[in-house]
């Protein structure tokens, strides 16, 4: 990257960004057809509810894999080896917890008319305070995984050859127009694009990338070589230290991924549980395209990149690599990838914000009209924060925060899910829970220095654990002992729940 | 039927297990197209519970 502008990159660079924001706006009008309700909320924040299995399949792959995982990924396996790849069994993991939750968690939504989780809780509980912790935590976790959407297109960008911060704003001014308007048909629409490009680019990486390097083999000998001379924590397998954290990273992981509003928002829109149960068998095939995109770290040892940050090791190996319309086309794809979860990011938390905050507490009359038209409005406070955020706060900031915010959405599990599949446990057991885990999983993040893993000593014996995972544990005794001390949930409260 | 889903997380989550770099597979070595692997079998196994459940017509 050394600051010459490369113009052939920039103009396929240019000519798909337009492409897919004509793409955006034209979005309002698409899938609209048979049960439009006008402005409700279903319509702008749900796409109407009705997403059949295709375009759920490309909507719910589009806000997982983010730009910021095809940035980042490759980069913690190019720091650290073996490690980084936690990111495969994570993603495998989460399919099935998909089959099994969501559907559930779909057809709870669905008959009551539910937006988001934290409408689902307080369908099920009755309890403001629950419905509130758990809204709350959804907005918070959020934020920062929208301000590494942009971090990840600033790398592009910059890699372009074009420095400042006025193209990010402006990719964002535009994104933030679309979505006003179109709602979530526009992300929906354009993750069509995204993947189709993503799928190319990382096709054609897989298969030249190791053909000019000298196959797979050579891919791994020269990556084993420097991580040999690189010393420490890294290497082609795990070091017997680092065996735990990585099987408890992948699972706490997988149990937080469809926590989020993001993801959730996807399977809300989605026609029927059958289109979910559906998209558990046929989503995996991205999780193939994620430990592709991962060996991308392997193969800049062997093409010989160095960078002094790892986030720029993607872009430098297509730059080293690659004509550079093809690099622009594969920097294209990134920053397309960057858009769509932005855009249903920004959707998921305006949804919280419309049915969990504005209608309990500031107007209770609220029409469904009315909440889309607020709902259209927070969707660009939203966007504008991040966009503040990444200008004014260091990225190191966002990327403590994103990792903090797993530990946090992770602690809404039990009141999310659990009401699913039994009654035992009352609102105010899972509010103690989750307030004890979050707090918990914070203090331990933050004596650890921020660090995802935490170190439990017993007798002689360490064990180091995702600290997520280790809250969570936290928040599910203290949800117990409260609950058993409480008595349990009355026949009365119960028989209620059935009738609700 | 739905027992079956458990396997990917044994499979995955023992990491002793696959912790190696032999035997290799097209220079790939075993940790990581053992892990490659489990997103077909991962596939296929929600697939078949999901077939079992359409039989049984679980809602």
């Amino acid at each position: 990257m050394d600051g010459q502008i490369n113009w052939t990159a920039l103009s396929v660079f240019v000519f798909f960004f337009a492409l897919v924001t004509v793409m955006g706006f034209w979005a309002s009008r698409w899938q609209s057809g048979k049960s439009n309700k006008g402005q409700h909320l279903d319509e702008w924040g749900l796409g109407g509810r009705n997403f059949g299995t295709w375009i759920t399949w490309f909507l719910v792959g589009g806000d997982f894999y983010t730009a910021y995982t095809v940035i980042a990924v490759p980069a913690l396996v190019y720091a650290v080896g073996a490690y980084g790849f936690f990111a495969l069994p994570y993603t495998i993991l989460v399919y099935p917890i998909v089959f099994v939750i969501m559907p559930k968690l779909w057809h709870a939504a669905h008959k009551a008319g539910h937006v988001t989780a934290a409408d689902v809780v307080y369908g099920r509980y009755s309890s403001r305070k629950l419905e509130f912790a758990i809204a709350l935590t959804g907005v918070f976790a959020t934020m920062p995984y929208i301000s590494l959407q942009l971090i990840g297109m600033e790398v592009v960008i910059k890699a372009l050859g074009i420095s400042g911060e006025l193209p990010l704003l402006a990719a964002f001014v535009i994104l933030a127009l679309y979505t006003y308007s179109a709602g979530l048909r526009a992300p929906a629409l354009i993750a069509f694009v995204k993947d189709l490009m993503i799928y190319i680019v990382v096709l054609v990486a897989v298969v030249l990338v190791p053909m000019k390097l000298g196959g797979y083999g050579v891919v791994f000998a020269s990556a084993s070589d420097a991580f040999a001379a690189k010393g420490g924590a890294t290497g082609l397998t795990l070091k017997s230290a680092q065996i735990l954290p990585f099987a408890t990273l992948a699972l706490g992981s997988a149990m937080a991924a469809f926590m989020y509003p993001h993801t959730l928002t996807g399977i809300f829109a989605a026609k029927s549980a059958d289109t979910i149960r559906k998209n558990a068998v046929f989503l995996p095939a991205y999780t193939v395209l994620l430990g592709l995109i991962a060996l991308l770290g392997f193969m800049a040892y062997a093409a010989h990149i160095k960078v002094e940050n790892n986030n720029d090791v993607v872009p430098a190996l297509f730059n080293a690599l690659f004509p550079s319309w093809f690099s622009g086309f594969a920097f294209a794809a990134i920053a397309i990838g960057a858009l769509v979860p932005a855009a249903v990011m920004s959707i998921g938390a305006a949804n919280l914000f419309t049915r969990n905050f504005w209608k309990p507490y500031v107007n209770p009359e609220v029409t469904p009209a009315g909440e889309a038209k607020v709902a259209k409005i927070v969707s660009l406070a939203v966007k504008l924060g991040a966009v503040v955020f990444i200008l004014f706060l260091p990225t190191k900031f966002a990327l403590d925060l994103q990792l903090l915010g797993g530990v946090w959405i992770l602690q809404t599990f039990p009141a999310v899910v659990f009401g699913l599949f039994f009654g035992w446990f009352g609102p105010n057991a899972l509010l103690a829970g989750w307030a004890v885990g979050i707090a918990g999983g914070s203090w331990l993040a933050y004596a650890d220095g921020i660090k995802p893993v935490h170190t439990l000593h017993f007798g002689g014996d360490s064990y180091t654990v995702y600290t997520g995972l280790l809250a969570l544990l936290l928040n599910v005794a203290v949800a117990v002992v409260i609950q058993l001390l409480s008595g349990g949930r009355s026949k009365q409260q119960l028989s209620a729940d059935a009738a609700s | 039927m739905r027992y079956l889903l458990a396997l990917p997380f044994i499979g995955l989550l023992w990491v002793p297990f696959y912790n190696h770099e032999l035997p290799a597979l097209f220079g790939f070595p075993f940790f990581y197209w053992y892990q490659f692997l489990w997103v077909p079998l991962t596939a296929l196994i929600i697939w078949l519970v999901y077939r079992n459940d359409l039989k049984k017509g679980v809602e």
